[in-house]
């Protein structure tokens, strides 16, 4: 998978209104407007299909996982691991034992700083991320850095929003245990070097943690390509269910790894004095999963394929281009994010409003995006904004609702001068 | 008498583009700090209190939303010439109305002008904006150092 590159915009490579029937949400109005849903980076809507596939399964199949020897215990493991196997494919995994179900991204990330972090970074060792990481990739790492003694170091970023690879470069030793970035920044839509900066990460000796929160939805990924040592996602942001997501890891780095969190399903064997770790993903799933979650997450996964990820990267940057071109000529906007690498999401700000008053007009006008820091506050303080509003667009989205965009961003600008 | 819904209204959006009072105070003799974390809106309320409990003067200066900064300037012109013990009466109409636990149309009480913030029981996630101020003033009255945060 190219790291860059851009795709030229071009008619739509899909039949986007009979996509959107499959999304029953997107029929529906807000304030007597027909919805325009715009925060697909926060969480994305549930297409008919996942939504009838976990009410089968409720209602008809439902039994614990990994445990029962009865027909609808049974069926419930098979399908759970069904699911897997589709995320291990969508992934690129290797095999798909190297799949972990969690609730999800920021759970991933907290597994491994908890497991692999505890475990394999010490007093003077060094963590990279970067300046425009989300907090659930920024946290965990302070919190293991503060109690190991260990050095936390940030890739700063130009202008527009890129990693600075020089600084980079110049960041990694031999003391560097593991680099954690982010694949796109869900703050500013920047698409990071991945491969990159797993080549140089590897070659100084460290670990890569890529956040695929942004991506995964938008891009076709391989891990194997990739050459990450682990990849992390969520379910919801790809259609999926909330409460479940994953973490991808090679085999030989979760093998390496002690359970994060204990309890049943975790073990082979427990006495009194002693117990015996299951093998990854078993070692990292104590306790009964989501299981109609990942289930539905396995139906998004299918969904996703049935339309091809490079159709949804494709149209997706075309709506990106068509959103950027109309609002740059916003007397007033400024877009925060210009990489040239980018995913489909535009952060501005507006000379005359806050991005809270923002949304709200907008909201006037049935059209959902966010306004707020996006839980990246680093990156807002790197631009010298307080908050940002952020357009996030999926393949459902029209390039109408982009000009209706535009123009409730004028009316906005009108309302406040 | 009836009372608008409307968020923005034409005061509330004057009262943004030319706040009252938006200036510090050096010889205040109470002085606050607010922050939204959720949102970043980040105000000092200042107020001078004479010997009387009566607020002479009380300003504020900071960043934040229409909604915020709106509603700081016209706490600040409500609030001049007003004793301690009113301004914690006010506040408390205030708060519960833009909670929507009290309704000014119905009952008596001290809001004047404030009573545009009605709107803002509407609007679930603006309600702090329109109380930050009103926070920080009670924490300056109570002398709070490490400031007032919403969350």
């Amino acid at each position: 998978m190219p790291d860059s590159g851009a795709v030229l915009a071009r008619k739509p490579a899909l039949d986007v209104d009979k996509i959107r029937k499959d999304f029953p949400v997107l029929s529906r109005t807000i304030n007597g407007k027909p919805l325009i849903y715009l925060d697909n980076a926060a969480t994305t809507q549930k297409p008919w299909s996942v939504i009838n596939r976990r009410f089968k399964f409720e209602s008809e199949e439902y039994g614990t996982v990994r445990r029962g020897a009865y027909k609808l215990s049974e069926r419930s493991t098979q399908l759970y691991e069904e699911s897997r196997r589709k995320v291990a494919d969508f992934l690129g995994a290797a095999s798909k034992e190297e799949i972990v179900f969690t609730s999800g991204t920021t759970q991933s990330i907290n597994l491994v700083a908890y497991s692999f972090g505890r475990r394999f970074v010490n007093a003077g060792d060094e963590v990279v991320i970067s300046n425009i990481e989300h907090h659930a990739n920024t946290v965990p790492w302070q919190v293991l850095c503060e109690e190991k003694g260990a050095v936390l170091k940030v890739i700063p970023v130009n202008d527009d929003g890129e990693l600075i690879m020089t600084e980079y470069d110049k960041l990694l030793s031999k003391k560097t245990r593991l680099v954690a970035v982010n694949h796109v920044s869900n703050a500013l839509g920047t698409v990071n070097p991945a491969r990159e900066i797993v080549r140089k990460a590897h070659a100084a000796g460290a670990k890569v943690l890529i956040d695929g929160a942004q991506s995964a939805p938008h891009m076709q990924i391989d891990v194997r390509e990739l050459d990450c040592d682990f990849y992390t996602f969520s379910g919801h942001k790809m259609y999926g269910p909330s409460g479940v997501g994953g973490l991808y890891g090679k085999m030989e780095v979760l093998e390496t790894m002690p359970p994060y969190v204990t309890g049943g399903d975790m073990i082979v064997h427990v006495t009194l004095e002693k117990t015996t770790y299951a093998k990854p993903p078993s070692r990292f799933e104590a306790g009964t999963p989501p299981i109609s979650q990942v289930i539905g997450l396995g139906t998004a996964i299918d969904y996703l394929n049935g339309i091809g990820m490079d159709k949804i990267g494709e149209y997706e940057h075309s709506l990106l281009e068509y959103g950027t071109r109309l609002l740059r000529d916003i007397p007033g906007l400024r877009i925060i994010g210009t990489a040239r690498d980018k995913a489909s999401i535009i952060s501005f700000y507006l000379d005359a409003a806050h991005p809270h008053d923002v949304v709200t007009i907008l909201d006037q006008d049935g059209i959902a995006l966010r306004g707020g820091h996006h839980c990246a506050q680093p990156t807002m303080k790197r631009f010298g904004v307080p908050a940002t509003a952020r357009a996030s667009m999926s393949f459902y989205n029209k390039y109408e609702e982009l000009d209706a965009l535009a123009a409730s961003i004028r009316r906005t600008i009108k309302i406040f001068s | 008498m009836s009372y608008s819904n409307e968020l923005y209204q034409q005061v509330i959006l004057d009262h943004n583009r030319k706040p009252r009072n938006f200036r510090e105070m050096p010889n205040a003799t109470h002085f606050c700090h607010g922050f939204n974390p959720l949102c970043g809106d980040d105000i000092t309320v200042y107020l001078d209190v004479d010997k009387d409990n009566v607020i002479q003067d009380v300003s504020f200066t900071g960043s934040g939303c229409a909604i915020s900064k709106a509603s700081s300037s016209l706490m600040t012109v409500h609030l001049k010439g007003k004793k301690i013990e009113e301004s914690k009466v006010i506040f408390d109409e205030f708060h519960k109305m833009v909670l929507g636990e009290f309704d000014p149309g119905k009952s008596e009480n001290h809001l004047g002008k404030l009573t545009l913030f009605m709107g803002v029981r509407e609007f679930p996630s603006r309600i702090k904006c329109a109380s930050l101020s009103w926070h920080t003033m009670i924490g300056a009255l109570e002398k709070k150092a490490e400031g007032i945060t919403t969350e």
